[in-house]
């Protein structure tokens, strides 16, 4: 089953290859791992989308823990927004333009590019609506695509919390 | 106050109260090596840096302290490489710090540059790459706290020449407050309750007691829960010395190099607690038959290390010492059985005491050893192979930090230098090496340091030509294809410990143990004893 791990990490150099490197050395596969700095200057947030049974995950939660620059590992797999981006760019003629605009106007994606033979559409939603949309592309010639890994938060009022003397942790 | 890099590091070396540094100097240390002239701190020049990190894990485990090493960069941090594995897999307390070629050229493949930080990062603890000298009282301070605390283990400090040199305002630290670090030691009351419960309903429960209960001084505690619910206690190879092997109740080692009467208790056992043990494969056997009819309580620091191999009914994340105090203060009784009759019972099928005659077998050298030692004042560091597990299964360890040898990782070449860090730690300790040809002669150069640091050592060397413990896998495993185990080139070692200036004497002849053996003990010198043996002897199928 699909996870999505929200890690908060000091925002230090050399951050993401000990993470990274955790995952191949311990044998656990990512599908997608996106990461930015976040409200705090200090702290980077991952959001990394693994496979794996419930050992897997536990196992990597206490992994990912035991590493002094994460601060907090949390699960959001349920009741959360995730969303990916991605850009493509498809073959687009004069005689094609209005069909894929159709496509674009019902997935509610954006057209940020365009030229003679191409068009560069932008779309956030969730990794099966991109799926789809990449799809249905298709058929027209993608001649180049790009997707971030998936990001996430939980609905509505909860947070991840993270203070210095956070004694209950 | 206005100082370098280099002596705000020595400074913090100082603060810590580290009396011995074991290193090698190089180009981009050198800033290090300057200030340390200007310090109380003893620096003890090895042969190798390998060797200084096993020389720092055997002062920290004599000690309980932080061991500290040093090197320079390139060759000299790579060479730590092995050790610092050693130390992480053993969770031993180790400071290595390293020299680094400075920041601007980073990168671009200069003299003697290695990204060692990258190399080490799996078997790190944590480790630090210094870019701004101002953050290195902070970051000594935290390479500290981090090595010590917790499950301990070993952190690299990488130093670039530029940063060492330049000056800074030295401030240290009053605490340390990293919000991604904080270990557990109270053990969660309700699960303890449990298992305090768990233990009323028992009948036949044994304890199994790893290193983690030498790290936290909880010997009298697993001796106290061992009395009060009269259960035998098992060791793991890191956890000997955590109860006394002479002790009635003591299993001896367990998994497959261990007794005959630990892991047949552990396959009968109602109950199982398994107290500062990470339960490796060499434990365990097939995880899936062991302790198959046991309720498994773990306690453990590293919440990781709980149900990691083993499923446990009952984890328990906390420090051994502070969850044992707890536990015992519930009025803990078992079951009625005879439980303690059937371990005496299997004890007793395979007890080697007296068994052994006169002999040049390992078996009789080792028990011989075991009975005519101190062993208030006896430390017993083991290199690895053969011997190593002779040394485990016949040698009777009473107190903890009385036995060292590297369990985890089974590095060879470790017993020199550990030994050599262990009687630096304490001058008072009678430190005998048990050590095989194939392992002395991986670290055969800091043989220079006895002399060097005018320092005891007795070593007691069984020597078959062979790497034993692999000639041994290949005649059970590869129908007897002995390939490339066979040392033939081997020196006269003998000679070549008198060319270090220690006296040696080789015994070939069954007649001469005793004595030899004797002078080992009572030499007022480090002294070699050779001991020529048959490369038949084996480990198994042990019959301790």
């Amino acid at each position: 089953m699909k996870h999505t791990l929200s890690v908060l990490v000091e925002n230090n150099p050399g951050v993401l290859s000990r993470i990274s490197g955790l995952f191949s050395r311990r044998g656990f596969n990512i599908d997608s791992l996106a990461v930015g700095v976040t409200e705090d200057k200090n702290v980077s947030r991952m959001t990394i989308v693994v496979d794996g049974d419930n050992y897997t995950i536990e196992q990597l939660t206490k992994q990912l823990n035991k590493l002094i620059d994460v601060i907090k590992v949390t699960d959001i797999s349920k009741d959360s927004v995730i969303r990916e981006l991605a850009l493509i760019k498809v073959n687009a003629s004069l005689s094609t333009r209005n069909e894929i605009l159709q496509i674009v106007y019902i997935f509610r994606a954006k057209v940020i590019d365009i030229s003679k033979s191409t068009m560069t559409i932008e779309i956030t939603g969730n990794s099966q609506k991109i799926t789809a949309l990449e799809e249905l592309l298709q058929p027209f010639g993608i001649k180049e695509m790009v997707r971030t890994g998936a990001i996430g938060l939980e609905r509505g009022q909860k947070v991840i919390k993270y203070t210095i003397n956070d004694e209950e942790e | 106050m206005r100082m370098t890099g280099a002596q705000a590091i020595i400074k913090s070396l100082e603060r810590n109260n580290v009396k011995v540094i074991f290193g090698y100097p190089g180009g981009a240390v050198l800033p290090l090596y300057d200030s340390l002239m200007d310090s109380s701190i003893k620096h003890v020049l090895v042969r190798q840096e390998q060797a200084a990190v096993h020389e720092a894990s055997g002062y920290a485990r004599i000690t309980g302290e932080v061991g500290v090493c040093m090197a320079t960069s390139g060759p000299g941090a790579t060479n730590l490489v092995t050790g610092i594995a050693t130390a992480y897999m053993d969770s031993i307390p180790i400071v290595a710090i390293t020299g680094q070629v400075p920041v601007e050229m980073i990168g671009r493949d200069v003299f003697q540059e290695v990204d060692i930080t990258g190399a080490t990062e799996p078997f790190c603890k944590h480790n630090y790459l210094v870019k701004d000298a101002r953050e290195l009282p902070r970051i000594i301070a935290e390479a500290f706290y981090i090595a010590s605390t917790g499950r301990p283990g070993p952190v690299l400090v990488d130093v670039p020449k530029d940063v060492a040199m330049e000056e800074i305002d030295y401030n240290y630290p009053d605490r340390v407050e990293l919000r991604g670090y904080k270990p557990t030691y109270a053990g969660h009351p309700l699960q303890i309750k449990r298992v305090a419960k768990a233990i009323e309903k028992c009948s036949r429960p044994v304890i199994c007691a790893g290193g983690g209960v030498i790290t936290s001084n909880a010997a009298d505690e697993i001796a106290q829960l061992s009395q009060r619910i009269k259960a035998p206690v098992a060791t793991t190879l890191m956890g000997i010395g955590a109860f006394p092997g002479d002790h009635p109740l003591s299993l001896g080692m367990l998994g497959q190099h261990g007794s005959y009467a630990a892991n047949r208790a552990v396959a009968m056992a109602d109950l199982l607690i398994v107290i500062g043990a990470r339960l490796g494969d060499r434990a365990t056997g097939s995880t899936d038959t062991f302790a198959a009819n046991a309720v498994i309580v773990h306690i453990d620091i590293d919440p990781a290390e709980i149900g990691k191999n083993v499923n446990t009914n009952i984890p328990i994340v906390g420090d051994v010492k502070c969850t044992l105090t707890e536990l015992l203060k519930y009025n803990l009784k078992r079951q009625d059985s005879d439980w303690l009759q059937d371990i005496k019972a299997w004890k007793d099928k395979y007890h080697h005491k007296g068994l052994f005659c006169r002999s040049l077998k390992p078996g009789y050298i080792l028990t011989r050893l075991s009975d005519k030692v101190d062993k208030d004042k006896t430390v017993l560091v083991t290199d690895v192979g053969q011997h190593q597990i002779w040394a485990g299964n016949y040698y009777t360890v009473k107190k903890p930090r009385t036995f060292l040898t590297s369990g985890g990782l089974g590095t060879m070449g470790y017993g020199l230098p550990a030994a050599i860090g262990a009687k630096l730690a304490d001058r008072n300790n009678e430190v005998i090496l048990v050590t095989g040809d194939g392992s002395l002669q991986m670290s055969l150069q800091e043989l220079a340091l006895l002399k060097q640091e005018d320092l005891v050592v007795k070593i007691l060397l069984f020597n078959n030509n062979a790497l034993g413990m692999v000639r041994e896998l290949q005649q059970q495993h590869y129908n007897c294809r002995y390939c490339q185990v066979h040392l033939t080139g081997n020196p006269d070692f003998c000679k070549l410990a008198e060319a270090y200036g220690l006296p040696a004497l080789r015994v070939d002849r069954e007649d001469e143990v005793d004595e030899a053996i004797d002078t080992l003990i009572n030499s007022k010198t480090s002294v070699l004893v050779e001991v020529k043996t048959d490369v038949n002897e084996k480990t198994s199928p042990c019959r301790v």
